[in-house]
């Protein structure tokens, strides 16, 4: 593993633990959800035990703040302020670059995966664990396809319409991902259109991981496949390196 | 062969030409700075060298190398300071520091490299809580950790106050006299004149003059006699005394490009005591930088 690898990810993870939002977003958001909704049983989560529904959807739902939404933000800033910029001046090489945010994503994911296994646990989750290979399949496909829109939202945006549109996406797809929400609660319209939306595909694959799938798995397989493969091309043609002038 | 050399490079922006035909070296050892108002072509010149854009003509060599083919060879090589810093707000010196050092595997510790600069009470201040100098100071810091064969600084005192310019005239010669090449803009002929080996004044993108300040002052003219007394004497008859063109520049105010012998001040003081006209002052010498500078772009304007 290079040097310089290993400084970008030392760097951004110091940057992590100072920042209150990224904290917020990656590991408070998720677990109150887990809390809130383990204990009123308000949410429309299907039938059995909320739980069972809640748990895998908020794994999914912390792979996707930190591979696509924490990830904008951080990596929007830095090329608005002309850091992404300064770092291509140093022996720094963009594939280097790329890789220590793949690490860095990587390194948050098992942070996130240590606290919140535990706590549904204690919130009274008990699943099957066989489906080892497929949760660890699936994270690396839906974090390759959250982390490849995070590119395109930092690439694309300026400044704080990074934030703005990452912090959007995320609300949105909060509600009509699956992950807390059944889809089967959902207008139709709005259904067929989520199915094909990488959040519900990882949370349905992550419910078949720990033996709780209602759907259709072969079609999740695909979708966050698609994306995986798809979304990084775009993003690799669109991302911009410099800062947007207006 | 030159450490840095730029041989008639263009550069557009559009269909504007920033940087047009320019020429010029800087050696190991040596710092050369580019001199020119604001829009000369100083940074589009700069971000070529540092890289950041390819000619769209011309050619430019830094350590005989391609800054754009060779970037991995020569970027660890190449200390640079951009114009608009680059550092997140957020960022912490000494964080940065210690990105930069792993980056470059090469560095002192974090807190000595920031004593070194002056920052040793900053290393935990958010760059957007330090002045301007000290953000100057910062990112010169971050460019000279890898002892770079090479400095592009640009405008590296700007926005910085005496203290912190002395500071960075020291780091930067001591790196010259270490055998470095140091190539920086700036706008500010007192700057270029304090810091610089060579002055490579540009306007309009074209090259205007090169040289060392003394080199310039000299090729710019000849010497010069200027002296006050009563306004709206004879400059007709003040000319035939002294043996050049005697301009009255304002009133009061007398100018002529003369050799300030012994013989013509005689004359001069001579002529002014016949008529009774006291004389307020009297100085001979060459035409300052500004001078200079003023002149040679004008005349491309």
């Amino acid at each position: 593993m290079s040097r310089r690898i290993l400084g970008v990810v030392r760097y951004d993870l110091g940057v992590a633990v100072r920042n209150g939002e990224q904290l917020l977003l990656v590991l408070g958001i998720p677990v109150l959800l887990l809390v809130f909704f383990a204990n009123v049983d308000v949410l429309p989560t299907g039938d059995g035990e909320p739980i069972d529904f809640l748990a895998p959807g908020v794994l999914a739902l912390a792979v996707m703040s930190t591979a696509m939404t924490n990830l904008a933000i951080g990596l929007g800033f830095d090329r608005e302020y002309g850091f992404l910029v300064r770092l291509g001046v140093t022996p720094l090489r963009r594939g280097e670059l790329l890789a220590g945010k793949v690490l860095l994503v990587l390194v948050q994911l098992a942070v996130q995966l240590v606290v919140l296994l535990p706590a549904s646990a204690a919130l009274g989750w008990d699943p099957d664990w066989s489906g080892l290979s497929t949760l660890l399949g699936a994270t690396v496909l839906g974090a390759v396809a959250f982390g490849a829109v995070g590119f395109l939202l930092a690439g694309s945006f300026r400044g704080l319409l990074v934030l703005a549109a990452a912090n959007a996406l995320y609300v949105v797809l909060l509600l009509v991902g699956g992950m807390v929400i059944d889809l089967a609660e959902l207008p139709s319209a709005i259904a067929n259109v989520a199915e094909l939306l990488p959040p519900a595909a990882l949370a349905e694959l992550f419910r078949d991981a720990f033996g709780g799938a209602e759907g259709d798995v072969a079609r999740a397989w695909t979708v966050l496949a698609v994306w995986a493969s798809l979304a990084p091309l775009v993003a690799a043609r669109a991302f911009r390196w410099a800062p947007t002038r207006a | 062969m030159a450490a840095v050399e730029v041989s008639e490079l263009v550069v557009r922006h559009g269909r504007l030409t920033a940087v047009d035909q320019l020429s010029f070296t800087c050696e190991a050892g040596e710092v050369v700075a580019l001199l020119g108002v604001n829009g000369a072509g100083k940074t589009s010149t700069m971000s070529v060298l540092e890289g950041l854009r390819r000619p769209d003509a011309g050619a430019v060599r830094v350590l005989d190398l391609d800054p754009v083919a060779d970037r991995d060879r020569l970027a660890p090589r190449v200390g640079v300071m951009l114009q608009d810093g680059g550092l997140p707000p957020s960022a912490r010196p000494r964080a940065l520091v210690s990105l930069y050092r792993s980056l470059f595997g090469a560095g002192q510790r974090p807190d000595d490299v920031l004593d070194g600069v002056g920052l040793g009470d900053r290393v935990r201040t958010p760059v957007r809580r330090l002045s301007g100098g000290e953000r100057q100071r910062l990112s010169l810091a971050l460019a000279l950790i890898g002892t770079p064969d090479v400095l592009f600084l640009d405008e590296p005192t700007a926005g910085v106050d005496v203290g912190g310019r002395a500071t960075i005239r020291e780091l930067v010669a001591a790196r010259r006299d270490a055998g470095g090449a140091v190539v920086l803009t700036t706008h500010e002929l007192d700057e270029a004149r304090r810091m610089a080996d060579r002055l490579v004044i540009i306007d309009h993108g074209r090259l205007v003059a090169v040289g060392t300040a003394d080199e310039l002052e000299r090729a710019a003219g000849p010497q010069r006699l200027s002296f006050g007394a009563t306004a709206g004497l004879d400059v007709v008859a003040l000319s035939d005394v002294v043996g050049a063109h005697v301009r009255e520049v304002s009133p009061g105010e007398y100018e002529a490009d003369v050799e300030p012998a012994p013989s013509v001040v005689a004359a001069l003081t001579a002529w002014l005591a016949e008529r009774d006209v006291p004389l307020a002052d009297l100085r001979a010498g060459r035409h300052g930088l500004e001078d200079v500078f003023l002149r040679l772009t004008e005349e491309t304007t």
